[in-house]
């Protein structure tokens, strides 16, 4: 008998899939998010705010995965931009081979943001690299607070935490400052912001963290061609 | 500008699997491709690593295995998962320990120095560490 050592990842074929997908959106200056929460946090709410804010000339498109249905996508198109559904059909999260489908018809030099709306799962989504520059996780109010404990992984990986609903604060006994205190535990870089689409409150600072993340990812893509050069 | 335009996409129903038994199936995959390097060998068994962060439910890796290999020219091939703890770094002393008690939080400051400030280093692996195979006899 022989024991063969392997270093390889599991997840190979996807890893080798996701990083060919972040090298063509640094390439074409594509911004891509990937929003992550378990189904009913707001994903698509904040989204459909989201992309209210934006002008109509900005080149933004969205891709919203579901197990069923086309109702997501059906409410991201009222405002203007190209989305798509990704209908998994069963499967619990997005994979690189499904983003890569997907954006075949869309040339991405005609693209600056992309939004990624994930299928609603605190778990599988965490496994699955989308090419993405950040994923971003959504816990909303009417949750436990205890979530980023018993789903360290996805808040472990994600560059932001969007606290949502917060206007239902004084209804829920959510004990907010744990929440965030739980996040840092498993994760002490994690960005947080308050947010509540209802109100508005937070939506600001919400706009300003994509320009800024914006902004510092073209820096670095230009760095990185003059680095190439 | 893009045009608007609104489609449906819908995956294979082929696809449709839960993620550990599409875990599972990566697995197995990687496991004959080493086999397939090494004719006429057959698969013993398979050594995954599992971090803490990685996602993935050990048990239900396993039993999404044993599912898979049930009644096919795989059935006696076994499974190794070895879970693997979240560790840190100290900026402080450069030294790296485990979280206490395969926690896979950062609850604990360093055990050498004290101090608070640490650095996430692994933890989130979901990696093939070896696979097993009887050659021939010659």
């Amino acid at each position: 008998m022989t024991v063969i050592p392997v270093e390889k990842k599991v997840l190979n074929e996807n890893q080798r899939i996701a990083l060919e997908l972040r090298r063509r959106f640094q390439e074409n200056n594509v911004f891509c998010v990937n929003f992550i929460s378990s189904p009913g946090s707001g994903k698509t709410t904040l989204l459909e705010k989201t992309l209210a804010g934006f002008a109509p000339d900005e080149k933004i498109a969205v891709l919203t995965g579901d197990l069923q249905t086309e109702n997501d996508a059906k409410r991201l198109a009222r405002y203007g931009f190209p989305v798509q559904q990704i209908v998994t059909g069963g499967v619990c999260h997005l994979d690189g081979k499904m983003i890569e489908r997907a954006l075949e018809p869309w040339p991405l030099e005609n693209l600056d943001v992309l939004f990624i709306e994930n299928v609603g799962n605190l778990v599988c989504p965490a496994s699955y690299d989308l090419g993405e520059e950040a994923k971003i996780v959504l816990l909303s109010v009417t949750e436990g607070e205890d979530k980023p404990l018993k789903y360290p992984s996805i808040f472990h990986k994600s560059s932001l935490l969007i606290l949502t609903k917060v206007d239902l604060l004084p209804y829920v006994p959510f004990d907010i400052e744990a929440a965030e205190a739980n996040a840092r535990q498993v994760n002490p870089n994690i960005e947080i912001l308050r947010v509540s689409c209802a109100t508005g409150e937070g939506m600001e600072r919400w706009r300003h963290w994509i320009a800024n993340r914006r902004s510092a990812s073209r820096r670095q893509s230009a760095a990185e061609r003059v680095t190439v050069l | 500008m893009l045009e608007q335009e609104l489609q449906i996409r819908r995956i294979d129903p082929e696809a449709m699997l839960m993620h550990e038994v599409g875990i599972a199936n990566s697995i197995l995959e990687a496991g004959h491709r080493e086999l397939a390097l090494r004719p006429g060998s057959t698969l013993v068994s398979i050594g995954v690593r599992v971090g803490v962060l990685s996602g993935v439910d050990i048990e239900a890796l396993r039993f999404a295995f044993e599912c898979l290999v049930a009644g096919t020219s795989d059935e006696k091939v076994r499974f190794v998962p070895e879970s693997c703890p979240r560790t840190n770094r100290c900026t402080a002393c450069e030294r790296a320990f485990p979280s206490p008690a395969g926690s896979p939080f950062l609850d604990a400051p360093c055990p050498y120095c004290g101090s608070t400030r640490t650095q996430f280093v692994s933890g989130d692996e979901l990696d093939l560490a070896f696979v097993e195979i009887e050659e021939p006899s010659s």
